[in-house]
């Protein structure tokens, strides 16, 4: 319980901007937009694999963003949705012959409805409980995925590999670039969905919620539907991610889907700053990048360099890349005024 | 029959190890409501001291005892210096410290030590415990030195003043501070305890499941069902849950067909699941109640 109020105080997820900040970040947002758009044209493949990477992780952790910062509920579980994704779109595309394009949306609704029903156990639980259930979750799922009975379809032990889509009509892209673009427009779309579900009826509904439930429940609203609810769409948003990663990666296999995965989403979301949708980005790009840096300054101590540099951003920024933007928008607004 | 009992001892004896882990976590989680998830880490460290201790010549009880008071020491420190400045932070910022720490003792651990499989002797020897075949000596010792450990906290947390200041400390904070008492240094003393507390069953499982730096992952997965099945409130409980689990684990990979190694952890997540839908508080736990 406590645990939920806690990160309401210290982080009402999205708030009342004022009308010129929001211009100010409607402006940063089209930069950013333009950016993703333009770079993978001057950049080699590896680069553009990497960035792909970014978005798909990206993906992932808007997802948890909209089940804590949204609901105020908490899931050190995210990579079991993740792979569930993952082998849906696989299976699907090696088994049945379905175009890549088409499994996204079935991984999506399988991982809605595995999300909606792990959400019912999860009903009960908060806080650290709910931590506890879900981590058990992740650390189960590599083991439930090489089991015998499903080996035909998954693949076993081995896993599946997975072929990489070429650009359609014929477009002169390699077939990383065409991935790449392909991705951009179901993280853009996703993002824009994100966004206006947080807005919307739904949406006031889990942040009445997560603010106080009791409350919530007096002004009639559902309390166990829109929390299994906020379970189900950020499972089924993680299950896109997880379809879109199989096919950028090309393979997958039961150890591909760790707890490591899940831990790296939740450091991401904290870097990002919890219920601002525009920090996934960053705490995907702080996922990616920081264990190689970390791996460049010290090869056997990349754990403790990351480790450490975690506990840095926990100290000096407590609220992630949310609480920088704060900062930089006051800033700019002192700037204009004098 | 016979296949029976040596199952449920054996699992009485892991249960052991189970417990002295549950009951670390339990320590930590009364004294500042944040379960530790590198409480198995830490253990796998202190384990690793004695063992460089021993190569350096000190005999086994020795080096247990020094890495008792090492592991207590170092508990002190990191909550000194990493925990009590998060004692306000939210959550979640708390989890990404216990995760952040995770990474770093285990990649410090990789870097000294390597990640290599090593052999950790057992002062108790292998052979048949009293000419018996249902258990081996090492197992009699595991489960013997946990019942003196559990006894020897009994009496520390009943009978002494210090013990009854950190009861009061982590059951009512205010009150206990009105009456004098520092809880902030009780925090720091229950994290040091539970990092011996974690140490013994670090060296205890380490002839078992070979000494190396992912040693504890399991391990610590049982330790948080077995608290949770025993209550996260009650010490008592997560010792008892402790021996529940192991003998659960150890049956259910015997009689149950399919089960087998790969299948004990989704058995941990299955027991976690179904007690905290079931019965949140555990078997022994303070049912959470709510305000209005």
């Amino acid at each position: 319980m406590s645990a939920v109020q806690e990160t309401v105080t210290e982080a009402p997820a999205i708030d009342a901007v004022p009308k010129r900040a929001m211009t100010l970040g409607t402006g940063t947002s089209l930069v950013m937009l333009a950016l993703l758009i333009l770079v993978p044209l001057f950049v080699k493949n590896f680069i553009i694999f990497q960035l792909t990477m970014l978005l798909i992780y990206g993906l992932a952790v808007l997802a948890l963003n909209i089940l804590t910062g949204g609901s105020g509920q908490f899931s050190l579980g995210q990579s079991a949705f993740y792979a569930v994704g993952a082998y849906t779109s696989a299976i699907l595309m090696e088994h049945a012959g379905v175009n890549y394009a088409l499994t996204l949306p079935v991984a999506g609704v399988v991982c809605f409805g595995f999300g909606f029903l792990f959400g019912q156990p999860a009903l009960r639980l908060s806080g650290v409980y709910l931590a506890l259930a879900t981590f058990a979750l992740a650390t189960a799922m590599p083991q439930l995925l090489k089991l015998g009975v499903f080996e035909t379809w998954t693949g076993g032990v081995q896993g599946l590999v997975v072929t990489k889509p070429d650009a359609p009509f014929g477009l002169p892209m390699s077939q990383d670039m065409w991935l790449y673009y392909f991705t951009l427009v179901i993280t853009v779309a996703i993002y824009i969905f994100s966004v206006n579900l947080l807005r919307s009826r739904s949406g006031r509904a889990f942040m009445a919620i997560r603010d106080n439930e009791i409350a919530a429940s007096a002004m009639g609203i559902d309390v166990a539907l829109y929390k299994t609810l906020a379970f189900g769409v950020s499972a089924g948003i993680t299950g896109v991610a997880g379809g879109l990663g199989a096919i950028a990666v090309q393979f997958v296999a039961p150890d591909g889907y760790t707890i490591t995965l899940a831990i790296s989403l939740f450091l991401g979301m904290v870097v990002g700053g919890v219920g601002w949708l525009p920090g996934s980005i960053v705490g995907s790009a702080f996922i990616i990048f920081v264990p190689n840096i970390a791996e460049g300054i010290s090869k056997g101590l990349s754990g403790a360099v990351f480790g450490v540099l975690l506990f840095l951003v926990i100290f000096l920024v407590p609220h992630g890349a949310r609480q920088v933007a704060t900062v930089a928008q006051q800033l700019l607004g002192k700037l204009k005024k004098s | 029959m016979e296949l029976f009992t040596n199952q449920v001892l054996a699992g009485v004896a892991t249960g052991a190890i189970y417990a002295c882990m549950a009951l670390a976590v339990v320590m930590i989680y009364q004294a500042i409501d944040h379960l530790n998830f590198a409480q198995g880490e830490m253990a796998m460290f202190s384990t690793f001291i004695s063992w460089q201790l021993m190569q350096w010549g000190v005999p086994y009880w020795a080096a247990f005892v020094l890495t008792l008071g090492i592991s207590f020491a170092g508990g002190i420190a990191i909550e000194r210096l990493l925990f009590k400045p998060l004692a306000k932070a939210p959550i979640l910022t708390n989890v990404a410290g216990f995760i952040a720490l995770f990474a770093i003792i285990n990649s410090v651990a990789g870097l000294i030590w390597d990640f290599t499989i090593k052999q950790y002797p057992t002062p108790f020897g292998s052979s048949p415990f009293l000419g018996s075949q249902l258990i081996s000596t090492h197992q009699a010792g595991m489960i013997g030195v946990t019942v003196l450990l559990l006894i020897a906290l009994y009496i520390f947390f009943q009978f002494t003043r210090i013990g009854l200041a950190m009861r009061a400390a982590a059951s009512l904070p205010e009150s206990a501070r009105l009456v004098g008492i520092n809880t902030s240094w009780m925090i720091a003393l229950g994290w040091g305890m539970a990092a011996a507390i974690g140490s013994i069953a670090g060296m205890l499982i380490a002839p078992v499941v070979f000494l190396e730096p992912n040693m504890m992952g399991g391990v610590l997965i049982y330790g948080f069902a077995a608290a949770v099945l025993g209550g996260l409130t009650s010490p008592f409980g997560a010792v008892i849950g402790g021996f529940l689990v192991g003998i659960v684990e150890n049956l259910a990979g015997t009689y149950i067909p399919g089960v087998g190694n790969e299948l004990k952890l989704p058995i941990a997540l299955a027991l976690i699941i179904t007690v905290l839908v079931v019965k949140p508080a555990g078997l022994f736990g303070r049912p959470i109640v709510r305000r209005v």
